[in-house]
């Protein structure tokens, strides 16, 4: 099948989603409602509350959500030939994400733009809270762990990727000093950062880096995921107009720029796809499609992470209910075309058959590795830039987008972590709670596997957790339309169908840990199905609670509201 | 859309995409040193003796406003000041 065909019949089939299904949920299920205002508008300060244009918003929410994960999901997935792959991101961006994103944006909405942890209090209980604690420190040790070993893979396979990885921190830090002391204006630091970056890509194509095999006796992988994780305490510790602010700006653009590069070359080349659709003859020691596709493939099919996003900071600048549709489902629909991308890139970006078996020799083994190899040639036929340039641009863009999460993840889990002291009656300071936090991290990545191996073993492990958090939205969503004496049916398919290949895939991979000896991994496999046990059984009571509930939601809440103002005022 | 207004509404835009998801960190992080900047400037008044109250006697006046912010903040259900009472 040629490359141009699937990216137009999924991109066809997305867009649908979105004008016909979101549609839909907006009108029938969520029943958005202009004359009700929104938390930016009632509770507006300046600060948190503030009310955005949508597109802006929506370009934000984006950029948020969208990272690493959709690129290495799909990249190791397609292992099972490309038709699954596609079908599952597909179809769960319409039918999971979209109505997953959108609800929980709807509902943080009606609820005063709190968060899903709070949500959580409201709908199923004070245990509720506990367990989104708990799910969330759970999620971002995951993203710490498997996205620095995700970067040192990059930086070792692509060593011409490194003078650009980090000479990106640079750029950064120069545009935040030009904003803030300078007073460039941003049309120019746009232009004056996305330039420099890509001369940095050129650069580095020219001058690779490569770490000596060993250092102090430790294998360079190992060298750079502590490098990484040093770098990513320090930089959650600054002040964040100093680099993650301009950094997640720059890397912003950059993810235009690089969905742009990457459908642009399809058109240019339409390259033939040369994966099996369906790989009968599967490397040993792979995993069966069914569970494993599903938590394979968490962002660009279904990603709790969006949950938080939405019900964190969107839901707060939402002008006006309807843009809720635009903003929260258009977003997952952006990120089911990155991660469309991400499945084309490593499917047609081969020339021959066996070249692609070459790199899909075992799972894990393709990644985002087989991303940047493949990507990198369809970009060197689109667009006629020099091999190892076209695989330079696609590594950096990877890494940059691995590295902002994992910035983003530290610093949250530092903020996680502080909180858990509080409940526990521990005051916790700024770098003690860092420490915490970038130790944990490091504590999985080696005790996976010493070399720091171990981290890609995660992966599923992180699908898993990320379902979980998507369930837990899900389940907060269904309440709410129950409550609401509406069909819980959109929120509460996508949900069963979480909850059943979550726990399947969980007892799978308890019975991979058992036979490889892994214990550490096999205790958290264990953690996270007692958390996802106790995720089902709390929504399961909570909504036959709310079957019985014969209140006017709505109608508390909006008490509710008029109360904050009048506090605040 | 003239090409002008069409920059500035692209300037606005941008602005708004960087300025806003940090807001809330900005916000607190002014606040903090606000609060330092208080301490200091009402050390004399609170029976710390400061080395720079000569210089800060007259940021006085500037910050009474803010005081009574400031003590809720800290905790404290009324003014910790004699001579001014805000609430």
């Amino acid at each position: 099948m040629n490359s141009l065909l699937l990216s137009v019949i999924g991109i066809g089939m997305i867009l649908a989603g979105y004008v016909l299904y979101s549609r839909f949920l907006a009108e029938k299920i969520y029943a958005l409602d202009d004359s009700r205002p929104t938390p930016a508008v009632q509770l507006e300060d300046g600060v948190d509350y503030v009310p955005t244009n949508k597109f802006v918003l929506w370009g934000h929410h984006f950029t948020s959500v969208a990272g690493a994960a959709p690129i290495v999901g799909p990249a190791v997935a397609v292992i099972w030939g490309w038709l699954p792959a596609f079908l599952w991101v597909t179809i769960g961006t319409v039918f999971f994400a979209g109505a997953h994103d959108l609800g929980a944006l709807w509902a943080s909405v009606r609820n005063r733009g709190r968060s899903i942890g709070a949500l959580s209090g409201r709908y199923i209980g004070a245990r509720g809270r506990n367990l989104f604690l708990v799910v969330i420190f759970l999620l971002l040790l995951m993203v710490n762990a498997a996205f620095a070993v995700v970067i040192a893979n990059l930086l070792i396979a692509t060593p011409t990727a490194v003078i650009p990885t980090w000479g990106a921190l640079v750029v950064a830090l120069l545009i935040g000093q030009a904003i803030y002391r300078l007073r460039w204006s941003l049309p120019l630091v746009s232009v004056v950062g996305v330039l420099a970056l890509y001369a940095l890509i050129w650069i580095g194509d020219s001058a690779p880096l490569a770490l000596p095999e060993t250092v102090l006796g430790l294998p360079d992988k190992a060298v750079w995921i502590v490098l990484l994780f040093l770098y990513a305490g320090i930089a959650s510790l600054l002040p964040v107009w100093v680099l993650l602010q301009p950094r997640d700006y720059i890397n912003g653009l950059q993810l235009f720029i690089a969905l742009g590069i990457l459908y642009g070359s399809v058109l240019l080349a339409r390259p033939q796809i040369v994966a099996p659709s369906y790989n009968q003859e599967v490397p040993d020691g792979t995993p069966s499609l069914v569970p494993l596709l599903f938590v394979t493939i968490a962002c660009g099919a279904i990603s709790g992470f969006h949950g938080m996003v939405s019900s964190g900071t969107s839901s707060k600048q939402l002008a006006k209910e309807s843009d809720a549709r635009f903003v929260g489902y258009f977003g997952a629909v952006g990120e089911g075309l990155l991660a469309l991308g991400a499945i084309i890139a490593t499917t047609a970006g081969f020339a021959t058959l066996s070249d692609w078996e070459e790199t899909y020799q075992a799972f894990n083994d393709g990644g985002v590795t087989a991303f940047v190899e493949g990507g990198g040639r369809i970009v060197e036929a689109g667009l006629g830039l020099p091999q190892s340039l076209a695989a330079t641009v696609m590594a950096t863009t990877a890494i940059l987008f691995a590295a902002t999460t994992m910035d983003t993840g530290v610093r949250l889990q530092r903020f996680v972590v502080q909180e858990i002291g509080d409940i526990a009656g521990v005051r916790l300071g700024k770098l003690v709670a860092t420490v915490i936090a970038v130790g944990v991290a490091l504590a999985l990545t080696f005790g996976a596997g010493a070399d720091g191996s171990g981290g890609l073993l995660i992966w599923p492990l992180f699908g898993t957790t990320n379902q979980l958090m998507a369930a837990l939205s899900l389940s907060i969503v269904a309440i709410m339309l129950i409550r609401r004496g509406r069909t819980p049916l959109p929120a509460l398919v996508p949900l069963v169908f979480l909850g059943i290949v979550t726990i399947y895939a969980l007892f799978i991979q308890l019975g991979t840990f058992w036979s490889e000896q892994n214990w550490l991994l096999l205790g958290l496999d264990l953690v996270i199905l007692v958390a996802a046990v106790w995720v089902l059984v709390e929504a399961v009571t909570a909504m036959s609670k709310a079957r019985g509930y014969d209140g006017d939601d709505d109608a508390e809440l909006a008490e509710l509201s008029e109360a904050e103002v009048k506090e605040r005022t | 859309m003239s090409g002008r207004s069409r920059l500035a509404g692209l300037r606005r835009g941008l602005a708004e995409a960087y300025a806003a998801p940090y807001r809330r960190t900005l916000a607190r992080a002014q606040r903090e040193e606000d609060d330092l900047l208080m301490v200091i400037v009402m050390a004399e008044a609170l029976g710390v003796p400061g080395p720079a109250s000569f210089y800060t006697l007259e940021l006085l006046p500037a910050v009474y406003d803010e005081v009574h912010a400031w003590h809720r903040r800290m905790g404290l259900d009324s003014s910790p000041l004699e001579h001014l009472s805000c609430c």
